[in-house]
Order: structure tokens, then sequence, then C-alpha cells
């Protein structure tokens, strides 16, 4: 419009009618227009505005992405991909002309495979490959603003979910990664060869700091290496954070000096302002704690800082992964667990909570060990039983300790080994404290379990068979294990699972 | 008290049966094993005595345990750890480590208490053993 008004203005200047302006600014925009098939305006498929290529080479600095798709009645498959691959780059509805002053083939992102998703009808597995270029070094803001910004509402498609991502070296270089890391964090601890044990402050809202530190502190005692504040407790009317703060880290000191070990708590800083969290934060280091917590629903430029934070004051930082299933659990539409673990580890936490298999939340057990695996492994594989879609490089990041949280006890100890493995955290909220004898007995009943599980299995015994009978064993001289195996030897949470992997075995990936 | 360090603190004390198995889960993973002993167990005291390098090239857990009693003759009153060391890439540390002896009597641990700024306490525990005598004289 500027451009127009100021054309006017000159025109004026030389006197010509306003008639002749007229038809020669039409001349001159039909003589300007733009001609090639491309560029004419309108609206034109997006497979043929270049968001899709068949034939894409990928290249090794390339973000790519697996949606799982399903398009409106009567949209191609095809069509559809390309779409994702425009609206999460640089297309807009319809043809516009400034493209043609960017280098625009570049930062078109390309659908290069669209393959129907096994035995779930219209429902299509689209593969979109992205230039390092259209993300800012180290934002997980920015490279989710684009990846899943705005297309999952886009009405051309009924249900989006994406499913996997590979990030490559080049870009997590520019990611911190877990500001501790899983070997750091067992150095710290002094805790080698088994999982970590763990426990939820129950119950989540009401106690007083002093009640609450007593939970500390017999937790720990017991055996258990950490107590936990839950998701939603923060500094509320019933207790402010600093009185949590003091009365934990009375019973994290007081149950070391009588267990002689490294112990710790995590202190949840989630608050309303970064400001906040900051004050929390530093407030649980200058009381020694060696550890603190986060909500994923602070968002992730939040945990983003708070990891440098983390990473800065030698403060291992726990991830609480509230709110996820709000759009991670249902197969058709939001965004799979395992890349919220992909985006966690590049952010830098080093604790997630990744899933139970047999406890009371959702988690397929081959999909759980796509999780643990996106969050430990050094390299990874294509794995489709796992939905794994990607192989992944990365890049030295530390190794983000995956958190088994929900409805687990001491009885399972063999199966949990067994899924888990020794990287991890199990923690036993209910499966502690709600023990008929008190915290204490609850603890112990879980650290021995543990410890006789790992003994068996590293005797090369069946273990996972032999389980209840080890688990018996060891409570022939543990009262506690025996009252926790009495009382909950028959719970179990066998619900199907909603997310799956969907594949056919002879299917392979292309990358 | 019964310092609670390491994988095995709360079960019954390994026998040796018990030891030569952990030690053989070791190998058969080939990481190398290393003996160390303390009387000095704070829980922040991470380097311990060694006992020797660690048994890069012993392969055989016969040969293993025979260090492990040697250890246990030589300090008999002494806190004995078995750890493992991983030098795969990735790990490169410690992925094992469990008591194998112990004094017979644990004073444990005092802990001080040291009023700070507003409500703040600063601890420090502090071993009664350690406190109480030097280094070597202790159990």
């Amino acid at each position: 419009m500027l451009l127009k008004h100021q054309k006017y203005k000159t025109q004026q200047s030389f006197s010509i009618t306003l008639k002749q302006e007229v038809v020669m600014s039409q001349a001159v925009e039909s003589r300007t227009r733009i001609k090639s098939e491309r560029y004419e305006s309108g609206v034109i498929p997006y497979a043929k505005m270049g968001y899709w290529d068949p034939d894409y080479a990928i290249k090794e600095t390339d973000i790519l992405a697996l949606f799982r798709c399903t398009p409106q009645p009567g949209v191609d498959p095809v069509e559809a991909a390309a779409a994702l691959a425009g609206e999460s780059s640089t297309a807009t509805w319809t043809v516009v002309w400034t493209d043609l002053l960017t280098a625009c083939d570049l930062y078109r992102a390309k659908a290069y495979r669209v393959d129907p998703v096994p035995g779930a009808g219209d429902t299509y597995f689209c593969y979109v490959a992205y230039d390092l270029d259209l993300f800012e070094e180290g934002s997980l803001a920015n490279l989710t603003a684009s990846i899943i910004g705005n297309i999952f509402g886009f009405k051309a498609v009924k249900a989006l979910r994406l499913e996997d991502m590979r990030l490559p070296q080049a870009m997590l270089k520019c990611y911190q990664g877990p500001a501790t890391g899983l070997i750091v964090e067992r150095e710290r601890l002094d805790k080698f060869g088994r999982p970590l044990l763990g426990a939820t402050v129950k119950p989540k809202l009401g106690l007083s700091g002093k009640n609450y530190g007593r939970v500390v502190f017999e937790g720990l005692k017991g055996g258990l290496d950490f107590l936990k504040d839950d998701e939603n407790i923060n500094s509320q009317p019933f207790m402010r954070y600093r009185e949590r703060f003091l009365y934990s880290m009375e019973g994290v000191n007081h149950a070391a000096a009588y267990t002689g070990e490294v112990k710790g708590h995590y202190l949840n800083t989630t608050g309303a302002t970064m400001e906040d969290m900051y004050e929390r934060a530093n407030f649980a280091k200058d009381l020694g704690s060696v550890i603190v917590m986060i909500d994923l629903v602070i968002g992730y430029t939040a945990i983003q800082s708070m990891a440098i934070w983390a990473r800065k004051y030698d403060v291992i930082l726990h991830l609480h992964r509230a709110g996820n299933s709000t759009y991670s659990r249902q197969k058709n539409h939001g965004m799979n667990f395992r890349v919220i673990c992909k985006w966690m580890r590049m952010s830098g936490v080093d604790h997630i909570h990744a899933g139970t298999v047999v406890g009371k939340l959702e988690g397929d057990p081959l999909m759980i060990k796509g999780f643990y695996n996106t969050l430990l492994d050094f390299k990874s594989e294509v794995s489709l039983a796992k939905g794994m879609f990607f192989a992944q490089d990365w890049a030295s990041l530390r190794k983000c300790v995956p958190v088994a949280s929900g409805g687990i006890h001491c009885g399972q100890m063999h199966q949990l080994i067994e899924y888990l493995g020794d990287d991890v955290v199990l923690q036993f909220g209910g499966g502690t404290i709600g023990h008929p004898d008190g915290i204490q007995a609850g603890a112990t009943a879980n650290r021995v379990a543990l410890e006789s599980m790992v003994l068996a299995r590293n005797e090369g015994r069946n273990y996972v068979a032999e389980g209840p009978q080890i688990l018996r064993d060891a409570a022939k001289t543990c009262g506690p294990l025996q009252t926790a195996l009495d009382l909950w030897k028959d719970i179990t949470f066998n619900y199907a699972s909603t997310d799956t992997a969907d594949f056919v075995d002879t299917r392979t990936a292309n990358v | 008290m019964k310092l609670t360090q390491g994988c095995f603190s709360f079960l019954p004390d390994l026998t040796d049966a018990q030891i030569t198995k952990q030690i053989q889960y070791s190998l058969n993973k080939s990481w190398a094993i290393s003996i160390e002993y303390t009387d000095d167990p704070h829980p922040r005291n991470c380097y311990w005595e060694m006992w020797g390098l660690p048994l890069f090239d012993i392969k055989d857990s016969a040969a293993v345990l025979f260090e492990i009693n040697m250890v246990k003759k030589a300090k008999p009153n002494y806190y004995i750890k078995v750890c493992a060391f991983d030098n795969s890439r990735g790990v490169e540390s410690c992925v094992s480590a469990f008591i194998v002896n112990r004094p017979a009597y644990e004073p444990g641990f005092k802990i001080i208490r040291q009023e700070g700024v507003g409500r703040n306490l600063i601890y420090t525990l502090e071993s009664y053993a350690a406190a109480a005598k030097p280094e070597g004289e202790r159990y």
C-alpha cells in the first residue's frame, strides 16, 4: 500500500491525470504479473507447491518428523502430508509471491513418504523432513512452535499425532542436555548397580511442614534414596514452600546420619513465575539439597532455564510429567510421549517419569521400553515394535533417568527389574506410606525386595519366574517385607493399553 | 547403626559363595573389579583406600575372592567394598558396589546442627569413629 501511495504522489507531481494513471497502473500490473504455474495467484495443492517430494534425499542435518495423520474424508493422503509439511514450515493457504524473495525450496519442509498405518483404516504415517536452518539453535520453544504449532488444528485433517522425530547431531550439539545425567548422578549419590528407590509423600496435599518432613525422614531412614514432592505441591496456604523445604532437609540430613548414605528429597520449585522458581530453587540449593523438581506444565522455556540453573549449581533436576496425558495418550491425536522424552532430554532435565508397565498408569511394555531407550541410549536403532521409527544418535547428550511411579509395590519387584532394568528410579508412594507398620517399615520392605532381586538376578537365577519365591525367602529375615507381600499380593492393574505400536514385522523404515 | 551404603547392605552378610556369584556377574560383563577399604565411611568420602589397582587382567572369580579375603585378613575391622567399573562408551564409571566386610561395632554418625540465618540449619555429619581417633586407629 505504501509503495502504491508513493507512486500516486510521484505521478501526480508529473501532472498526469488520475484516469491515465489507473490505466497505466493496470498495464504495469498485468505486465509484471507472475505467469509461472507455481506462482500464479490462487490456491493450488500443497503437494504442487513443493511440499511433497517422494524422491527427496534426506540430509544428515535434517530434522525428521513422523506424523500419524487421519485426513478428512476425500482428502488425498499425499496432499494431507504435503499440507503438514507446508503449514509446519513456510506455507500458508494460498500462493504468495514473497516466496520468490527467499531460497524458498530450502525452507520448504518436504513430505517424502506416506504409508498406510497397518490395520488402521484411513490413517497414514507421513514422513516430513525439515532443514536445520528453519530452527533457532538451542530453542525448544522455536522447534516446537513449528512442528506442533499450527497443524494440529488443521481442518483438512481429522486427527493428527506426532509419533517420532529424528534430531540431527548438529542440532543436539546446540542443546545442553541433562544437567547432571545418570552417570554423574550415581557418582554424586554413591549408588551403583541397582535401581534407585524413591517415594512420593502422601497425602499429596494438606500436611503441615513439620508433618511432611516426618514422612521424608521415615522413608529415607527406612532405606529409600529419595523422597519426592508431588506435582501439585508448591506453596499453598496449608504449607508454604519454605516450611516444606526446611523440614524436609531436616529429614534428609537426619536420615543420612542414621544410615551413612547420601539421601535426597525432590523439592518442587514449580511456581507462578520464573522469579518464584529461581527463588525457590536457590533456597533449596542454599539448604544443601542435592535435587530439585519442576513440573512439565511450567513450559519448555522455563524448563530449559531451570536446566541451565541446575547445571550451574550442581543440582539434579527432576521433571514430573504433569499434564502430558492430556495430549500423549490417545493414539489418533496429539503427540507420542516418546517425543516428549526426546525434547526433555534435549532441554536438560535429569529425571522424567516414563511409565511403570505394571503400575496404575498407561503403559504398553514395549512402548515403555522405547521411552527408556530414548532417555538412556547413546545411539538407538529403528525398532518399530517399540514405536521407534528413526535411528537416533544422541551426540553425547547425557542420559536422562526414567522414573517409574504410580501404583507399584514391592511384590512386583521381579517384573519391575525385568521391564525397567537398573537405570531407573522406582517410586513407591502408596507402596511405602501405605504399609501397615509405618513408613519406615514400608521403605525397608521395598529396599529388601529390591536388593534381594538384584542379588538373585546377578547370580544368574531365573528371577522373573522365581520372583515370588525370592521375595518370600527374603521376607524370612525381614518382617516388613512379609507384611507388605501379604497386603498387596493381589494388586495388579490389568487394563488394555490405549497406546500401542502399529506395525507389520516385515515393514522397515527407510532411515 | 548399620552403614547401608552399597547394593546389598539390607540383606544378611553375603557368604563367600554369594560373593563369588556377584564377582562372576561382573566378570561376565567384562567389568574390572576393584577392592577398597576405609575406616572413614562418611557418605561423602568417595575415595576409600584401594587394595592395589583394579583387577583389570583377572578373569577368574576365585582369584578375586582370594584378594578380598586378603584384605579382610589385613584389615579385619574396616569397611571393605567390592566395586566394578564399566569402561564402555556412555558409562565409563562404577556400575556396582557392595560391602563385604564391616567393623564389629559401628558407632555411626553424629549430626551437628549449626543455626544459620533465619531458621536455616547447616548440617554436618561426623563419624564418631573418625572424630575420636586418627586414621588407622579407629575400629
